[in-house]
């Protein structure tokens, strides 16, 4: 778990991000930081390098260059496996749920990497929708209950950054509650978030700062506390 | 004497026998193919060539430096997994990105290469290797009698195989296994290093031809060509049990084995390709194989 003494340091620092899927150039000098204890959403329009910029982190980019650093440490050049082993945890996008996997070997698929992580019961209690569910195949339970497993199964591996990619994306507006309800508990808890989102609206009720990014490049900080002086320039980013 | 639709009893268990003893090699060398495709989406064709190292291995061992079957059946599957290792590392890992096409042709040069090596080595009669002694001999059932030698193979390839599926459907082990089959990006995102395991699977995978090459050289002779008689039937065993699927692999194998004895005993003429009929037949009707799943 995170000391919140060090609560304003640095966790992730992005500078000058550039990455390719083949020979398309598809980041184009993306900086970005992330401190710890914080909630940083990346916001902007499909095709703007949200995702991109994930998977950069991960290493599961063709090739990037420039630097991201996580506590000090390099990640580009890293091998791909040895990235989460320093305490990343990935919910990707359409959340990944194994389908040869029951729920509870989706549960306990990513390895521990860390001491500190939750609990199994601790989890439960964050996410009763999965409780009793374990021999169920992954992808029986709903999209909402996939969501929440894929949020889950990275709480316990003791990763203290989280990357949330669009948990949202196509859920019903009550389940998109009981998800923010477990991010805001998840902060709490001192996790460290980054979060892709198009739903700005629920970005606002859990970021402490949000990025825009256009293009493969971050265009704007907005802190969540100005957001609302910023709406006007914020609809014409996203074009809402 | 009393018969079973008018054959005698002896004739007919013994035809079965012989169907159980070759259903053990398809179950084990289609188990090792369905495992190979399921994790690097390569059709194996130096299967039938890896199982024939097997037994070499065990042949050279026991002839060259006088290490007998037990411990062949322990170092020759470790020496074909070893082989398959470096195939995988120096040769294979190159072409996953390209079609299933490039893989099958790798191996089934690879294949080539080592049969001809042998053919070059040993000549194409084949070399006699003797039963263990202390499988020698056999039991009288009553209705048929049991070699000791054929009962221990059908034993052991049913534990390999039983194995083999709990270690893949039961343990975590087998759900990394399973996990990167399905999406190996995610899986090495959660810092699992993927590319060794799959190195990996490539050797147990071929380990278990080499195991199944130690098993048939007392019953078969030890040649060049004995893989290349026998891989043909197995890849029609795994269409049609089912591309990667473990079960499928498994029991089909076992199932065509006995078929193709009950074959010879009513209708001997169609013993050869009673298989390859079951296979047309399953591909018009199942085109995903038995228990495979469509994607």
């Amino acid at each position: 778990m995170p000391d919140a003494s060090h609560s304003r340091s640095a966790m992730l620092e992005i500078a000058d991000l550039h990455a390719f899927y083949g020979e398309s150039h598809v980041l184009h000098g993306v900086s970005l930081t992330v401190r710890q204890g914080e909630v940083v959403t990346l916001l902007g329009r499909n095709g703007a390098g949200k995702t991109t910029t994930m998977r950069s982190i991960m290493g599961i980019v063709g090739k990037r260059t420039g630097s991201i650093e996580f506590q000090g440490q390099q990640l580009i050049g890293m091998a791909q496996h040895k990235i989460p082993r320093l305490g990343i945890g990935y919910v990707p996008e359409e959340r990944g749920i194994f389908a040869s996997l029951s729920v509870d070997e989706n549960l306990t698929l990513p390895p521990v990497v860390k001491e500190g992580g939750m609990t199994v019961p601790q989890i439960y209690e964050l996410f009763p929708n999965l409780q009793g569910r374990g021999s169920t195949q992954g992808t029986r339970l709903s999209g909402g209950e996939q969501q929440m497993l894929a949020i889950a199964r990275i709480l316990r591996t003791g990763a203290d950054l989280i990357l949330l990619d669009e948990p949202t994306e196509g859920l019903a507006p009550v389940i998109i509650e009981q998800i923010g309800v477990a991010v805001r508990k998840l902060k709490q808890r001192g996790f460290t978030i980054l979060l892709v989102e198009q739903n700005f609206r629920f970005a606002a009720t859990i970021a402490d700062r949000h990025y825009v990014m256009e293009e493969g490049q971050v265009v704007d900080m907005i802190p969540n506390d100005q957001l609302a002086q910023n709406m006007e320039k914020l609809h014409e980013y996203l074009g809402v | 004497m009393p018969t079973i639709f008018g054959i005698p009893p002896q004739a007919l268990f013994g035809q079965l026998l012989l169907g159980l003893i070759n259903g053990s090699f398809y179950a084990l060398l289609s188990l090792g193919l369905a495992v190979i495709f399921g994790m690097l989406n390569v059709i194996n064709f130096a299967h039938g060539a890896l199982y024939m190292l097997g037994a070499f291995v065990a042949w050279l061992l026991m002839t060259q430096v006088g290490i007998g079957y037990w411990w062949a059946l322990l170092l020759a599957p470790l020496a074909v997994g070893a082989v398959g290792v470096l195939l995988e590392k120096s040769l294979l890992s190159r072409l996953y990105k390209l079609d299933h096409l490039y893989g099958l042709l790798l191996t089934f040069g690879i294949a080539l290469m080592i049969e001809g090596l042998f053919r070059h080595l040993y000549g194409v009669s084949g070399q006699p290797y003797p039963i263990p002694r202390e499988l020698a001999g056999g039991q009288n059932l009553g209705f048929m009698f049991l070699p000791n030698y054929r009962g221990w193979v059908v034993a052991a390839s049913l534990v390999v195989c039983l194995a083999t599926w709990y270690a893949i459907e039961r343990t975590q082990l087998g759900a990394y296994l399973r996990a990167a089959t399905e999406n190996p990006v995610l899986v090495q995102a959660f810092g699992i290093n993927v590319p060794r395991m799959v190195t990996l699977t490539y050797g147990f995978g071929v380990a278990l031809a080499g195991l199944a090459g130690v098993l048939a050289a007392p019953i078969y002779q030890v040649s060049p060509l004995m893989g290349s008689n026998l891989i043909i039937v197995v890849f029609a065993v795994v269409v049609i049990g089912g591309m990667g699927s473990i079960l499928g692999a498994v029991l089909t194998g076992y199932g065509l084995g006995l078929l193709e004895g009950l074959t010879k005993v009513f209708y001997p003429e169609a013993s050869n390709i009673v298989v390859f009929v079951i296979m047309a037949v399953v591909l018009m009707i199942k085109p995903a194989g038995l228990f495979g799943r469509e994607k």
